[in-house]
């Protein structure tokens, strides 16, 4: 039993069961697929986040967010004072997370291809996007460049899914994607 | 050194008990309770402040408790039972003496003292920053002080654990190998010194930085340290809970392993890749490079999942044996059907077995695939999976124990019989249909560690599909039935331990084994000859087709997400 020692004390030795070595094999070659299903996914995938990452200042990235949104603003978000920003397509897009919301509000094209650039300049936040589900972590100094494609237009939104404080369930932004 | 005067004779059971041994186990044990009861309490506040229709608590409040809740049930409670479990595998199991009691007490002073230091920092409200702290948001010092202290306990009582494992083996309290179940334990001791260590190198420099010594903790460095210790804390209460599994299967059927040397190299496969996967948490953090990720979460090559299979087989597979063995051979499931399944200790047993793997197993594995983790990162999925590993996994297998070892080391009645029939199914399916519903919420997105998802005093609030509220007022519902058992539990705990009736020496049950006095040589293992065993093979393939169809339908689900690269 095995709440006591071994009643062989070669136990090293003893047989294994058929039905055990089969179940090994079987779970061992899952295993192996499921390792495998990653590279894989690199391999042939749409769906891969990028290793792009740079160290930056967190006054830094305000400042090319701010340069993007005065140079691209085409309206205002109703009346949040928050601008809607329509980028060029294929270009670099820019989202600042901060206590508590997420910065500008963007335009975009259905199936075009831009580098979204995502930072925080205050505390950890989570970048998800509604009702895609496309979760993405936020840090202060790090700036993550994913190259994402829309390919349905819409209205998004983008919650914050790592808690920051009281305020954190009132951190919502939106994504626009409109058809060409 | 010791006597016999400091060791009883277990009636129950045979086994020669060191009395010191025997008060740590029972404080130890009584404290995890205790602390069971409050972080639960705070847990139903969550979940009904999540319920849409109920909002409980103020924001503020909300987030206190859950910062209390993720502390004291997933640290606290666990790791004082598992201070307990560790004592019974090495002093009783053993039938050793305890190795330096009075150091066991001080590690169990520093716990509970860490523990209240940092329940009082959290109560005080200016440490509601969830059991996780990522920084740069910033804690009261004793929040994490409070933790490290506990932690220090921890760490002598492992090695008190060690240190009893060499007086048993130098006083050759048994022969051969220590028993499958003490196996265990090592395991779980060893992964609780690498956590505990972890735990030191990223909570002291944070704490440094909390009172202004230290000027600046980068946030991805701290998650990746704080997660080797975070998830590391969980694979300890695997590896326990898979010991206690193997040990109820031996208290309530006789069961043998099938093969002592496949549990054992399982539990090997734990202690040398479980403590990886510190990258479950940082699959979708920059600056971190896909192939780290992918080693990392994979346990190498998920070979700990492997080993998690493993032990999913043998574990009812030795159940199976030994009831053949009792004659219960008609058809694939006779021996299961057979089983007392109005005895807690087993009905708590099969339930955390089965959903552990089929709950908690599958999701881990599924949202902890690299690119998998993009559509469930941070969402409900992921309390949705950990209540489906550490609440109807570890906890509900360390309740079944309860209900065999509070009445055999105190002696006493259990007061509620009747109701603790039905506890275990109380508590396992609400807590198991609590964890469906959080990952049901968690795919259509809905944010973990959130206060209000109809996002009233948002600027542009995103309007969740009725669906999502369905599911989170669901999960209030399913929590409120866990919470009802887990009173259960705890009153039927506190009861027979203060006013359980004396147990006559005759009613000692016969079903409970008899220690041998000399290890004996009996007739080898649960397999031997032709004993095999069909039901859990069919089982286990059941589960294997579960699982490989669940993890491709959300493959299917991430083809489908807007392109990223």
């Amino acid at each position: 039993m095995a709440i006591f020692p071994p009643a062989q004390r070669i136990w090293w030795k003893e047989p294994i069961e058929r039905s055990e070595i089969l179940w090994i094999t079987i779970a061992l070659v899952w295993s192996l697929i499921l390792f495998f299903m990653m590279p894989y996914w690199h391999l042939v995938g749409e769906q891969n986040l990028s290793n792009e990452a740079y160290r930056i200042k967190p006054d830094v990235f305000a400042e090319r967010t701010e340069a993007m949104a005065d140079k691209y603003t085409v309206r205002e978000e109703g009346d949040t004072g928050t601008p809607v920003v329509h980028p060029p397509a294929g270009g670099d897009i820019y989202m600042l997370a901060r206590l508590w919301e997420w910065w500008p509000v963007l335009e975009l094209e259905k199936d075009q291809t831009y580098r979204l650039h995502l930072s925080s300049v205050d505390w950890v936040h989570g970048f998800s996007l509604l009702p895609e589900n496309i979760n993405i972590q936020v840090h202060p100094e790090y700036e993550m460049v994913i190259t994402v494609t829309p390919n349905r237009a819409g209205e998004y939104s983008v919650v914050c899914n790592e808690f920051c404080g009281i305020g954190h369930h009132t951190m919502v932004g939106k994504i626009y994607v409109v058809d060409k | 050194m010791s006597n016999n005067a400091d060791f009883r004779i277990c009636p129950d059971t045979g086994f020669k008990i060191h009395l010191p041994a025997d008060k740590l186990i029972k404080w130890n044990a009584v404290t995890a309770v205790v602390f069971l009861l409050v972080g639960g309490i705070f847990g139903l506040g969550v979940a009904l402040t999540r319920w849409p229709a109920v909002h409980l608590l103020p924001a503020d409040w909300f987030y206190l408790a859950l910062t209390a809740h993720g502390f004291d049930v997933l640290l606290v409670w666990m790791i004082f039972f598992e201070m307990a479990i560790l004592y019974f595998a090495g002093a009783v199991l053993l039938g050793s003496r305890l190795a330096a009691p009075k150091v066991a007490w001080v590690g169990y002073w520093m716990m509970l003292g860490g523990a209240l230091i940092t329940n009082i920092a959290v109560l005080r409200g200016d440490s509601s920053v969830m059991f996780t702290s990522y920084v740069p948001m910033q804690a009261a010092p004793d929040f994490y002080l409070g933790i490290i202290i506990f932690a220090v306990g921890a760490l002598l009582g492992c090695f008190v654990f060690f240190g009893t494992l060499v007086i048993a083996k130098q006083e050759k309290t048994y022969e051969g190998s220590v028993p499958l179940v003490t196996f265990g334990a090592i395991t779980a001791a060893i992964i609780a010194v690498f956590t505990i260590a972890t735990g030191a190198i990223i909570l002291i420099p944070t704490l440094l930085w909390s009172v202004g010594y230290v000027g600046h903790i980068d946030s991805v460095m701290y998650k990746v340290v704080w997660w080797a210790m975070g998830h590391s804390s969980q694979q300890i209460n695997v590896a326990a809970h898979i010991a206690v599994w193997y040990a109820l299967a031996a208290i309530l059927f006789g069961a043998k392993p099938l093969s002592e040397k496949v549990s054992r190299m399982a539990f090997l496969l734990y202690i040398l890749f479980l403590q990886l996967a510190s990258a479950h948490h940082l699959l979708v953090e920059p600056g971190l490079s896909s192939e780290f990720k992918i080693f990392n979460t994979s346990y190498a090559i998920y070979l700990a999942v492997l080993a998690s299979m493993i032990h999913g087989l043998t574990v009812p597979g030795s159940v199976e044996a030994a009831q053949r063995k009792k004659g219960f051979t008609n058809g694939l499931f006779e021996w299961l059907r057979k089983a007392p399944w109005g005895n807690p200790s087993f009905s708590g047993f099969a339930l955390s077995l089965v959903m552990f793997g089929f709950l908690g197993g599958i999701s881990g594995v599924m949202m902890g695939t690299e690119q998998l983790n993009i559509i469930t990162h941070n969402t409900m999925y992921v309390p949705g999976h950990f209540h489906g590993t550490v609440v109807v996994g570890s906890t509900l297998a360390f309740m079944a124990l309860a209900y065999w070892l509070v009445p055999v080391l105190w002696q006493r009645e259990l007061v509620f019989p009747g109701l603790a029939k039905w506890q275990p199914y109380l508590f396992g399916i609400g807590m198991g249909l609590a964890s469906v519903f959080m990952m049901g919420a968690g795919t259509l997105g809905v944010p973990r560690r959130h206060w209000d998802m109809s996002f009233a005093d948002a600027t542009m609030p995103y309007d969740f599909p009725g669906a999502a509220h369905l599911m989170m007022g669901l999960n209030g519902i399913a929590a409120l039935i866990g919470g009802i058992g887990g009173t259960i539990f705890i009153l039927n705990m506190v009861g027979t331990i203060l006013w359980g009736k004396p147990k006559s020496k005759a009613a000692a049950e016969p079903e409970k084994p008899a220690a041998p006095a000399q290890p004996t040589v009996v007739s080898g293992y649960g397999s031997a000859g032709t004993m095999a065993v069909p039901g859990t093979f069919t089982l286990a393939m059941v589960f294997l087709v579960a699982f490989v169809l669940y993890y491709f339908v959300n493959w299917k689900y991430l083809a489908g997400v807007w392109g990223l690269s």
